[in-house]
């Protein structure tokens, strides 16, 4: 298997405040990896490191085999453009109707013609399941999941090879989450994509993930597959999954 | 990490057909070539698409097949599609599942549905402010029977940030003000050889017009924006939701303290800007016409009534009001979109200016009509 993220020994800290303590993980080809863990516990930091909003204090993350720490401002360029990235709060920019926030893409980065934009625009909101009309509606206009599905289209908007999604189904209603599930393990099938995810959705994690890392107290107790993980006698992870209560059983 | 293979596109036209063989990476980063061809070619039979030596195909490869394919379709030329791969098939079944409706396009408006459209925004508006003036009055007279729900704290904090530290800009600009004045009216006056009637024209034209409107003009650029852009952020943060949740009524919180605090700092603004503007008309009056110091300050306690001073420094509880109404105004206009706090704060600094000018405007005529 083909390694598309390595972090290895990441070490964070916000002043005295440390949040990584050594942290290593691997993301493979065609996967889909979700950061799990606590509130608190670093997830989004660590995906805004590999996202490179945020620099570790050290250690190393290699994407597509290059240490992002290291690429030129070209180089970085043109990685961001093979990466998609679904915010926890959507990030929409607010000024821009959702078909202008998916335009924008479009017209930085493709020579296309305005009719095939205009196309892909349209496929793309219809795949994420929102309504044709949405298109001219403006974030403020869109409720809480309209705004995620309108964040995804965007991110998938260049067909990125890798995906990044922040809590990609909080605040959705059950239906929607499993509809979402089901979206980015389709897209994860035919497009060939690779998927990092922060979640809590137990039900997610049970569905489409597959492999994981876990995040607690500055530490990771574990990565592997459900059943890996599973199978190690630790209390924060029975306590995590819930194991002897209404949770997911090994 | 280029590919090296391109989207490749070959035409094959014979009499009864046409064959488009597709290969290579029909990927995104790869089609605009391709599109140009398909968009200059002109079809005269039906199309069979041959998909076979595709080695990659995304979304964008999938809707310029689709589109095309369309377009020739409208033309009355069919189109097949041959050879795809099963992964193909799936990828195309599940971005076209189900036909995109199609979505009237937004209307553009003729320019009198604009003048019509624009002119009623603008009545609007005034409704809005006094609306809003309205609301904050009676929310003043409900919180004068309750004087625990003044934020004395919130007055005091704005009172510094309003006032205190606008003193360094305001002694600059009304320093410079008096240098200005002083220079230009010195040449005049001594062609009559009348030097010492700067004192007068110092003294009356900065304490009743100028230090004033010059201190309003700089707390409104300052200020004013930012009252709004305070307010506006909050707005869009849905502080002020959670704010109006919990019963704390937000022209209480956020509108009345900066009026109030504007309302104390702006008179002694004023009156700060009288004794730097004065200086620095006495700083010209020495070196251009040997005036000393104290000649200066003698002639002006005899030519300088009380009344240009009083009548310059009670504008600025009016001008306050003025400014720190728009500011906060245009900070609760502001919507959930980051571009209007740009266009609030831009229109708030306007207004507020123009408000004060046209104020001042006022008095003069009020006052000289009184005779003061
Ligand atoms: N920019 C920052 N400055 C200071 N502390 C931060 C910053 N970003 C995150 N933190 C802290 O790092 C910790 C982890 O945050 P985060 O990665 O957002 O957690 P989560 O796992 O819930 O996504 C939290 O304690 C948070 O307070
Ligand atoms: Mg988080």
């Amino acid at each position: 298997m083909n390694p598309i993220i390595e972090a290895r020994e990441i070490v964070t800290a916000f002043g005295e405040n440390l949040i990584h303590d050594s942290i290593s993980c691997t993301v493979y080809e065609n996967e889909i990896y979700a950061l799990l863990g606590g509130s608190g516990s670093g997830k989004s930091t660590l995906l805004r490191e590999m996202i490179m909003l945020e620099t570790p204090n050290s250690g190393s993350i290699h994407i597509f085999g290059d240490n992002i720490a290291n690429l030129s401002l070209q180089e970085a360029q043109i990685l961001r453009q093979k990466w998609g990235v679904l915010f926890q709060s959507g990030a929409l920019y607010s000024s821009l109707t959702v078909g202008e926030n998916i335009a924008l893409l479009y017209q930085e980065y493709t020579n296309l013609p305005p009719k095939l934009i205009q196309e892909l625009i349209r496929l793309k909101i219809d795949l994420v399941g929102l309504p044709a009309h949405a298109i001219h509606l403006y974030p403020n206009q869109l409720s809480g999941g309209m705004i995620k599905r309108a964040a995804l289209a965007r991110a998938l908007a260049l067909d990125p090879k890798l995906l990044f999604l922040d809590e990609p189904t909080s605040g959705l209603d059950p239906f929607s989450s499993r509809q979402f599930d089901a979206l980015i393990q389709q897209l994860r099938d035919l497009l060939g994509l690779t998927v990092v995810m922060v979640t809590h959705d137990l039900d997610t994690i049970h569905t489409i993930v597959d492999r994981f890392l876990l995040l607690e107290d500055t530490k990771a107790i574990a990565q592997g597959t459900l059943a890996e993980v599973l199978a190690i006698n630790h209390p924060s992870i029975d306590y995590f999954f819930q194991k002897e209560t209404h949770g997911i059983q090994s | 990490m280029k590919s090296l293979l391109n989207a490749t596109i070959t035409i094959i036209q014979d009499s009864s057909q046409t064959l488009i063989v597709c290969g290579g990476e029909w990927t995104i980063h790869h089609l605009a070539k391709i599109a140009d061809t398909l968009e200059s070619y002109s079809v005269h039979t039906p199309i069979q698409w041959d998909m076979s030596s595709v080695t990659q195909l995304d979304s964008a490869g999938v809707a310029l097949v689709h589109l095309y394919s369309k377009q020739f379709n409208a033309l009355g030329f069919p189109s097949k599609i041959i050879g795809r791969s099963e992964e193909h098939l799936q990828l195309y079944n599940l971005l076209y599942n189900q036909p995109l409706q199609d979505i009237s396009a937004v209307k553009a408006r003729g320019w009198l549905y604009s003048l019509g459209y624009e002119t009623h925004q603008w009545f609007q508006g005034i409704n809005a402010f006094l609306a809003f003036l309205g609301e904050v009055f009676i929310v003043l007279l409900y919180s004068l029977s309750r004087p625990w729900l003044i934020r004395y704290r919130a007055i005091s904090s704005h009172i510094i940030t309003a006032g205190f530290n606008a003193l360094p800009i305001i002694a600059v600009s009304s320093f410079l003000i008096g240098i200005v004045v002083a220079f230009q009216s010195i040449v005049q006056l001594q062609k009559f050889g009348a030097d010492i009637l700067i004192v007068d024209m110092i003294g009356i034209s900065l304490t009743r017009e100028l230090a004033p409107l010059i201190t309003a003009i700089v707390i409104a650029g300052r200020s004013a924006s930012a009252f709004t852009a305070q307010i506006g952020a909050m707005k869009m943060t849905q502080e002020i939701d959670a704010m109006k949740t919990m019963g704390f009524h937000p022209y209480l919180f956020l509108v009345w303290p900066r009026i109030i605090a504007l309302m104390i700092v702006l008179p002694l603004l004023i009156f700060f800007a009288d004794i730097v503007g004065i200086f620095g008309g006495m700083v010209i009056a020495k070196t251009q016409a040997n005036l000393s110091y104290t000649e200066f300050i003698n002639r002006l306690q005899g030519v300088l009534p009380l009344k240009h001073y009083v009548i310059g420094i009670s504008k600025g509880p009016f001008f306050a009001i003025l400014i720190a109404l728009v500011g906060t105004y245009r900070g609760f206009q502001v919507s959930m979109n980051t571009e209007s706090i740009g266009l609030y704060t831009t229109k708030s600094v306007v207004n507020a200016i123009f408000l004060v000018i046209a104020c001042d405007a006022l008095f003069s005529i009020l006052l000289t009509e009184l005779k003061l």
